[in-house]
């Protein structure tokens, strides 16, 4: 089966995250622009970041056959810092029509500061100036109210619900969500979101329609198989395979395909030798290197000893 | 219909405008001038992003005839594999180049360093089109520096830029970054014409690496040596005509029947069959280049 992992931070994971998710059967994975732990002070930083996800990032994972996406924004953390922040909007417009970009996102609430709110809202008008769908990161604390005014806000700003896809829900959250209209994503994260038989009894629930599963791995301890695993989960416990196809691949590409930047044919049937692609196709890199899905699992083995 | 020579910038002018729908067309006239005439760069990054959403990203599949129209243009121009975007972001550009002269270098590298894949590379397909300048002169040096491959190969392959511009030392790490990143040398205009010793001598370095590290030696490494092999050279020379691989073999061959010491010519003696097949042109750089495509890829 395919998987697409709408959202994962790879620009922290190593090659063998790459090589294990190929294996799994992931062929896309969405890069949202998100803080990277540590806060940045500087504008320019963020510029290197997004010029890092749109290109070198892109590329990266197109040494392991997998398509690379990304979703440009400002987050809610550093939206705080005003001058940064003022900075940030200012050249966002430069990378938000980057080839790639399906979002503008993650965006939203952390503390529901009024800079939080206000930067949330120039970014909606944004998405819609450039018709792009937009990610929105739902608040780790005071999550159900926070959701909610995400959903207030953006239906203030007449945004449609169809191009929105609300992120990092749980079982508290997920109803309303699907009510109003929106995409549900479910980021299958150890510990502090979602784990995945959580995650199929909510399946079993509420169908297919709308849900999509993501990793959202990035540099905390956090589960690229994500979204590969919770499939296999699901199918063991009964979910229709046809339900497990839509939210681990169909949804996500219907979703972010809205941007008119992420198309089935660009993993089925890529252009075979393209000077413009950065795509190296699912099995063997270019210079004749031998495949690199197959030696993932016996690497990690110190009895393997020889390294050429 | 067209008598006297014209500018790439009519040229592009042209070709799009065969090849857009009037509508195209429309927006893309419009987004020059009206991207160009506003204070800050806003306008200039959204007309940029939106090219291929309005625009589409088909090839831009040139005649023959537009073809020598490049090269009658500007010399070495051979926008063979150019696609329809990449074709009107540098017509954007020269546009700019035209009107803001003064602001022109500092905006190309601004937006370098914040491109997309296939706006780098057409931006840097480009380059030989814009106005020279050092600032544009430094971007190319930063271009090479990259680590993806298709960029790369938008500065290095069938463009004249290097060949016109690049001094000896940043020439000499082109070719070697060429061979390190698997990339092939024959589309590099001036191959031949700008070989030069210190090259020779850095190249059969790396094969010396290659040999150490039991890893393959492309064929195409002699192509730079053989016109400059000192004596000592001739070793590696003969060793690799000595190769098992087939293509290995004849890449040394040809370069040994460049190079004007005597003692060559002794060397290729020992394979009178390729030594024929060099003689009468059946083997040439071009031949061996073809199949070392049609073998990897």
């Amino acid at each position: 089966m395919m998987f697409i992992d709408p959202h994962a931070h790879m620009i922290s994971r190593t090659t063998d995250d790459y090589q294990a998710m190929a294996a799994s059967g992931v062929v896309a994975v969405i890069e949202p622009s998100f803080w990277i732990g540590q806060p940045r002070t500087f504008v320019g930083s963020y510029i290197d970041y997004l010029s890092s996800i749109i290109g070198f990032e892109r590329f990266r994972a197109g040494q392991f056959g997998i398509r690379h996406y990304c979703t440009v924004g400002l987050n809610s953390k550093e939206a705080n810092n005003e001058e940064l922040a003022e900075g940030v909007m200012e050249i966002l417009p430069r990378f938000a029509l980057k080839e790639g970009v399906v979002a503008i996102g993650e965006i939203g609430y952390d503390e529901q500061t009024e800079l939080e709110d206000k930067y949330f809202r120039l970014q909606l008008e944004l998405a819609k100036e450039l018709d792009l769908p937009v990610m929105i990161h739902t608040p780790h604390r005071d999550k159900k109210r926070g959701t909610t005014r995400s959903m207030d806000v953006c239906e203030e700003h007449g945004m449609d619900p169809s191009k929105i896809i609300v992120d990092h829900n749980n079982e508290e959250t997920v109803q309303e969500v699907l009510d109003r209209g929106y995409w549900a994503a479910f980021s299958i994260y150890p510990s502090t979101k979602m784990g995945n038989e959580r995650m199929v009894e909510i399946l079993a629930q509420y169908g297919a329609d709308r849900i999509m599963v993501d990793s959202a791995c990035d540099w905390g301890i956090s589960e690229p198989l994500g979204v590969a695993k919770t499939a296999k989960l699901a199918l063991q416990r009964g979910i229709p395979e046809e339900h497990v196809r839509k939210v681990c691949y169909q949804n996500a590409l219907d979703a972010y395909g809205q941007s008119g930047q992420m198309h089935e044919d660009d993993w089925l049937n890529p252009a075979p030798i393209d000077q413009r692609t950065v795509y190296e196709g699912n099995s063997i890199l270019r210079g004749g290197r031998d495949p690199l899905v197959e030696d993932a699992t016996t690497k990690r083995d110190t009895d393997n000893l020889i390294i050429k | 219909m067209h008598n006297s020579p014209q500018t790439p910038y009519e040229l592009l002018n042209r070709w799009l405008q065969a090849r857009l729908s009037s509508e195209q067309w429309g927006w893309l006239e419009q987004s020059c001038s009206a991207s160009l005439l506003s204070n800050t760069n806003r306008g200039l990054h959204i007309a940029l992003g939106m090219v291929p959403r309005k625009l589409g990203k088909a090839d831009l599949a040139l005649s023959d005839t537009e073809l020598s129209e490049a090269q009658t243009a500007h010399a070495g121009w051979v926008p063979a594999d150019w696609s329809v975007d990449g074709t009107a972001r540098v017509l954007i550009l020269l546009n700019l180049a035209d009107r803001k002269p003064d602001e022109f270098a500092s905006t190309l590298r601004s937006l370098c360093s914040t491109a997309d894949v296939s706006e780098a590379i057409a931006y840097y397909r480009g380059m030989a089109l814009f106005p020279h300048s050092a600032a544009v002169d430094e971007q190319l040096g930063e271009g090479l520096r990259t680590n993806m491959s298709a960029v790369f190969e938008a500065i290095a392959h069938n463009n004249p830029y290097p060949l016109q511009h690049f001094d000896d030392h940043r020439w000499n790490h082109m070719i070697l970054k060429a061979l390190f990143v698997d990339s092939r040398l024959y589309p590099i205009q001036g191959l031949d014409d700008r070989a030069n010793p210190e090259l020779a001598e850095i190249l059969c370095h790396y094969a010396h690496e290659r040999w150490a590290a039991n890893r393959p030696v492309t064929p195409e490494l002699w192509r730079c040596v053989g016109a400059h092999a000192t004596p000592d050279m001739l070793s590696d020379l003969q060793r690799a005509s000595q190769s098992d691989s087939r293509l290995e073999h004849e890449g040394a061959m040809l370069a040994l029947s460049q190079c004007p010491l005597k003692e060559a010519a002794a060397i290729i003696a020992a394979f009178p069959e390729t030594a024929d097949a060099i003689a009468n042109g059946a083997l040439t750089w071009d031949a061996l280049s073809y199949r070392l495509d049609s073998t990897t890829h």
